[in-house]
């Protein structure tokens, strides 16, 4: 069994073969799906890239050809002969100069379009993953998957086309021109190959596991660095800074040395390679040294040879350094396609069944629900809410109040039984219509950078201006804005746009009104509220609530009041349920509840 | 989300290049001996590099042609294998000299940002989002490591290369010298034109590369919110859009260099193509002698990957120019709240907590109405002050000025009898502990989180401060989370409900013993009797210790000493609490007494006890 699935094991640098194996083949992988659909473009970029480069080797060829054929001609007078040689050499350099332009652009277009494509990919990855895996792969992990890992490929695509092709293809060249010129030699040089192979080898096992290292090590300087961004405050007023530093200190240090490790391996194979070439020269000169002594290879062959020997070797320090970029851009993508391979628990259906217009009845069936799988936190059961009807459920923290409420909004999904939306299992709505039709206001109210109204819009991106201004004087929150240095075009994060935590739920309070939803989701959502703004909230509720399906959790009994009905969870189960005057007559948990209730007001 | 450029930084000022690079000589001085050395290194290779074939032409000429020996044969083999030898030693050494300075002075820019960072007020971090600093954290500075380490050496080596092969021309034939080097008169026309448009699109293209990382930051803190509203095709076409005008970015700064590079490649090239020309009709005409004809060629092919080079180079240092430009941007922001010269210590640290005319505005919206507007406030030793009044009329901005996170702009604030910019920050910081409205926690065990800001108490193990904070901040459910208090509690403590986390968090501030103990709103989440437990608890724990809480319920007010009404930014009046409900109508109105009933974990929670064994 792989442990090596996902995002699991991520941080193991050491691995065994087969997991070794599954990692390579799953980054490659992501590479070649990355470049299939370009890959017209990419081969038109390589044939631009061969073209400029060999008119640039033609360049030297004309000048001896100059002299060596055309120069005669000039001195008997042939004029013509030396305008077409000027003219020849001059439409070449234009030709490699302008095709080196258009390949770079090319090479540019085809790098950002798979750059593009993989952000895209990842981004919208990341979004569907359900909040299980984003509970426990932390938000700089993430961040680093979408910042520097995707920032190997880039300097892998931007320069690795032309290292590589014309790497190659000048290899092969001036190999088969040796071949031609003189096989035996030729084979000399050949030889070298294995020499190369095995330097090689030694770098590709080396730099795979230093390259592997490098992602897990600059991993941890990013989440250091977001996490004590986002939490300076916190940083400060604890004077963590001096532990901050210390730890900061530790895994920039760690990841210095990662990269000086990685930097001295191709500092060994780099001058390795250089040497190989420069001792088959040697050996070339050996061998044609001898034959030329024997007589069987003339003195002007042997130069021609030496020469085209040591070209053979010129590129392949850009193939190294090709080779370099690669295994540092397949370790990056072993971490992004491992976080590709994370399967959200969550998923849209393949063929969603539609339901464009929701009543709100929501209903469980022989549900149960545990997180993963671990323990059950809702054991068995049963329950029916009808359209248009206010549900109030109290509890005790940890009671299981939270769990219900992101069942319904399909934060989770459940672990046996059934949860249906006006008969339709939530499983088989398109996220579009379940969103529509199901809005949850949760206890934290982040806010996006942008405007006040861009956040406010988050409920309904289409929005005016006018249903803005309406949505939030709806929830008595268009006061403060309307006190905003600029309004609701105040920037959230510039220019004293900072507001305070009741303010937050009380924009995010208007997005909710904003979004309309036939069933509406409110998690302890007005805990910073103070008690006039929250006055307004109720009253907005009241009317907000009119027709729609509602689910409250709240510890105050002022929401309770305004409920059709009021369920009572305890221990992951719904101990009581009924209309508030059933349950005060009922004489259980709500009973006391009530007259508790009852006793403050009098 | 996502439609807004929105990184924080001020109108970029035009630097020079000499200006920007000019500023890491203080940085590069100890390392320069290596780097030059580095740099001879790559100077004497390509030197070796340029006399190999010479050598073997000579070799087989001259050796060769002789008598022709076998041992001349190994001789000339054992000179070329060492000149090989050396040149691969040689770019070998190049490396070793610059390496590992130059990831020195990266690491240590990078440390030196970071801790600038820590330093700077919190007022800048509220403008910058993490994703942008980060961008400058990492990929600008590795850009910067691979310029001094790569970039620079080969911009001097090839430019000197360059030199050394114009000379060389000018012996061959200085005509053809002369037309080879007027082709360098149009790039250096368009070099000036290619540096503007060429810097400006790195340094966009750095810039929208950290908003975008921004957004990917924002995206991940915020997705409950994302999935609670199903916005995550908004999310994704905010985030499409951006990365597009990224890419759009990156495309255009490609083409410009492209053109840049097509001109630099090409016009060398068409000029020696002039040269030809007239080089061959010289020699036809017996002007030049056929061997330095060649002998020019030969040098211009060597010299073109050179002048490439350099074409290449110069685009990699205007990107690393505009790299260090960002970076010297946040260096440059001034830490504005820092320790005086000579702090002071106050001769009787009681808790004495005294606000006089205090004002605040914030820094960069100096035109716009004071948030805290001419205020005065006392929180006498011991005492506990309560804090009210509606949503947004400054309360959490005035709790930021305590410990000096927001610096007041006008009046005192003073900490027994001392203004708090008379401390030493990190002092100040021990003398007052702050929970906040949003309960920041770390990745870490709960321990680590509760003790972040604990001091060594003697005669008490951190057990036991870690034991007393807990249990005042009736957090006990940590005792039964899977590894009891050193469970690792998810980023920002995300797997733990609201309450927890705000028990936690005061906890924390418990647990760090303050003089002052300023609670913003910290037991919003927690139910009625949970918060009284943890008042009640406080005032005999922490006996003699002062706290200013901000409260929104008359169940906290109740249990301060007085309470202060705050309305736009002042103070409108100070008292007890049945003396502020008698005579302040605002009073009435933010607090509503008699409208709060006890919440519903109240009840149920004596009702469980009650009731136990009975499966209701």
């Amino acid at each position: 069994m792989s442990g090596m699935s996902g995002v699991a094991g991520e941080d193991n640098i050491e691995l065994g073969a087969d997991d070794r194996r599954r990692v390579r083949r799953r980054s490659l992988r992501l590479l070649k799906t990355l470049a299939g659909p370009i890959r017209g473009r990419l081969a038109g970029t390589a044939l631009l890239v061969l073209v400029s480069a060999g008119a640039r080797a033609t360049l030297p060829l004309l000048v001896a050809w100059a002299i060596d054929s055309m120069l005669p001609r000039v001195i008997d007078g042939d004029l013509a002969a030396l305008g077409f040689v000027g003219g020849a050499y001059v439409a070449t350099a234009i030709t490699a100069g302008g095709l080196l332009g258009v390949y770079t652009w090319a090479a540019a277009n085809v790098s950002q379009a798979m750059l593009l494509d993989l952000r895209l990919r990842v981004f919208r990855h990341t979004q569907l993953l359900s909040l299980e895996f984003h509970e426990t792969y932390t938000s700089g992990r993430v961040i680093s998957r979408q910042t520097s890992d995707l920032e190997t490929l880039r300097e892998l695509l931007d320069q690795g086309i032309s290292q590589l092709v014309s790497g190659i293809a000048f290899v092969l060249f001036t190999a088969i021109s040796m071949f031609i010129l003189d096989w035996k030699t030729a084979l000399v040089v050949v030889g070298a190959a294995v020499p190369i192979a095995i330097i090689f080898r030694w770098y590709q096992v080396r730099s795979e596991l230093v390259y592997r290292e490098s992602r897990v090590f600059s991993a941890r300087v990013i989440t250091t660095f977001v996490e004590t961004m986002t939490g300076i405050r916190a940083v400060k007023a604890f004077r963590r800074e001096a532990a901050g530093d210390e730890k900061y200190t530790d895994v920039a240090h760690e990841y210095r040395d990662n990269t000086l490790r990685s930097i001295s391996l191709f500092g060994i194979l780099q001058p390795v390679l250089m040497l190989i070439g420069n001792l088959t020269v040697a050996a070339v000169l050996l061998v044609g040294g001898f034959r030329v002594l024997d007589g069987s290879l003339a003195v002007g062959a042997l130069i021609g040879l030496l020469l085209t020997a040591k070209r053979v070797f010129q590129p392949i320090e850009a193939i190294a350094m090709f080779y370099n970029s690669f295994q540092a851009a397949t370790a990056a993508l072993e971490k992004v396609s491992g976080l590709l391979e994370e399967r959200p628990t969550v998923v849209e259906p393949a063929r969603p069944q539609p339901l464009p217009a929701a009543e709100g009845a929501v209903e469980f069936k022989r549900a149960v629900f545990g997180y993963g799988d671990g323990p059950v936190v809702m054991e068995e059961f049963d329950l029916t809410i009808p359209a248009g009807q206010t549900v109030a459920v109290v509890g005790q923290t940890g009671a299981g109040k939270s769990t219900l409420a992101k069942l319904i909004a399909r934060f989770y999904d459940l672990t046996a039984g059934e949860l249906t939306l006006d008969g339709v299992d939530l499983r088989d709505l398109s996220q579009d219509d379940l969103r529509r039709a199901v809005v949850m206001v949760t206890q934290e109210a982040f806010l996006f950078s942008g405007s006040v109204a861009d956040n406010i819009a988050l409920g309904r991106p289409e929005a005016t201006r006018e249903e803005i201004v309406l949505a939030a004087r709806a929830v008595g929150a268009h006061e403060f804005i309307e006190s905003l240095p600029e309004g609701y075009d105040t920037d959230v994060n510039k220019r004293g746009g900072r507001v305070s935590a009741g303010q937050r739920q009380l924009i995010s309070f208007a997005r909710a009104f904003l979004a309309d939803p036939r069933v509406l989701i409110l998690d302890e959502a007005t805990s910073s509220l103070d008690i006039p703004s929250e006055r307004l909230v109720q009253q907005a509720l009241e009317r907000l609530l009119g027709e729609r399906t509602a689910l409250i959790i709240a510890h105050r009994l002022s929401t309770v009041e305004i409920a059709d009905r009021v369920l009572v969870v305890h221990d992951g189960r719904i101990v009581e349920d009924g209309s508030p005057s059933e349950l005060i007559a009922a004489g259980g948990r709500f009973t006391s509840l009530h007259q508790a209730w009852r006793d403050s007001l009098t | 989300m996502a439609h807004h450029q929105r990184s924080g930084r001020a109108d970029t000022r035009t630097t020079t290049l000499t200006e920007t690079f000019g500023r890491l000589v203080p940085h590069l001085r100890p390392i320069m001996a290596r780097l030059v050395l580095g740099g001879l290194c790559a100077l004497l290779a390509s030197v070796v590099a340029l006399t190999i074939p010479r050598v073997l032409g000579w070799l087989v000429n001259t050796v060769l042609t002789g008598e022709g020996a076998a041992s001349a044969v190994w001789l000339g083999v054992a000179i070329v294998a060492l000149l090989g030898a050396f040149e691969a030693l040689l770019i070998w050494l190049r490396r070793v000299f610059v390496i590992s300075p130059t990831a020195g002075i990266e690491t240590s820019l990078r440390l030196n940002l970071f801790r600038h960072l820590q330093q700077l007020p919190v007022a800048f971090h509220d403008r910058w989002g993490s994703g942008q600093l980060l961008s400058r954290s990492m990929g600008d500075l590795s850009l910067l490591r691979r310029w001094m380490a790569f970039g620079s050496i080969m911009l001097v080596v090839s430019s000197l290369t360059v030199i050394a092969g114009l000379a060389f021309m000018f012996s061959s034939s200085w005509i053809l010298a002369l037309i080879y080097l007027a082709g360098a008169i149009p790039i250096t026309i368009r070099a000036f034109k290619f540096r503007t448009v060429f810097r400006d699109a790195s340094r966009l293209s750095q810039d929208q590369a950290g908003d975008l990382a921004t957004t990917v930051e924002e995206a991940v803190h915020g997705i409950r919110v994302i999935k609670a509203f199903g916005r995550g095709r908004e999310a994704l076409d905010g985030f499409h859009a951006q990365a597009q005008k990224l890419r759009d970015t990156e495309i255009h700064k490609a083409r410009t260099l492209a053109g840049f590079m097509a001109l630099v490649v090409a016009l060398p090239e068409v000029t020696l193509g002039l040269g030809l020309f007239t080089g061959l009709w010289l020699t036809a005409d017996g002007q030049l002698l056929v061997g330095d004809l060649a002998a020019f060629f030969a040098t211009a092919a060597f010299l073109a990957g050179h002048v490439e080079g350099i074409g290449m180079l110069l685009g990699m240092t205007l990107t690393t120019k505009t790299a260090l430009d960002r970076h010297y941007e946040v260096i440059d922001s001034p830490a504005t709240i820092t320790s005086p010269d000579h702090p002071r210590v106050p001769e009787n640290p009681a808790g004495h907590l005294v606000m006089r005319d205090v004002s605040f505005t914030y820094p960069d919206a100096p035109g716009a109405a004071n948030v805290v507007d001419g205020l005065d406030l006392e929180v006498r030793p011991g005492e506990t002050m309560a804090l009210v009044g509606g949503t947004g009329s400054g309360k959490s901005t005035l709790l930021h000025l305590v410990p000096r996170l927001y610096e007041a702009t006008g009046g005192a604030v003073e900490l027994d009898g001392l203004d708090v910019r008379e401390y030493d920050v990190e002092a100040l910081r021990t003398a007052i502990a702050v929970a906040f409205e949003d309960s920041i926690l770390f990745s870490s065990s709960v321990r680590e989180n509760v003790l972040l800001g604990a001091r060594p108490q003697p005669g008490r193990t951190a057990d036991d401060q870690l034991a007393e904070a807990l249990d005042v901040a009736q957090a006990q459910f940590v005792h039964d989370l899977p590894d009891g208090v050193e469970t690792l509690i998810g980023e920002e403590g995300l797997s733990l409900s609201g309450g927890q986390r705000q028990r936690l968090a005061l906890a924390r501030a418990i647990a760090a013993k303050p003089r002052l103990l300023v609670l913003d709103d910290p037991l919003s989440a927690l139910d009625v009797r949970t918060e009284e437990a943890v008042t009640a608890r406080l005032r005999s724990v922490l006996e003699g210790t002062s706290t200013l809480i901000v409260a929104h319920r008359p169940s906290t007010v109740m249990l301060a000493d007085r309470v202060a009404l705050m309305e736009h930014g002042r103070i409108k009046d100070v008292g007890t609490h049945s003396e502020l409900l008698a005579r302040s109508a605002h009073y009435r109105f933010v607090i509503a007494a008699g409208d709060e009933p006890p919440s519903v974990e109240e009840v149920l929670d004596t009702e469980d006890t009650a009731t136990e064994g009975d499966p209701a």
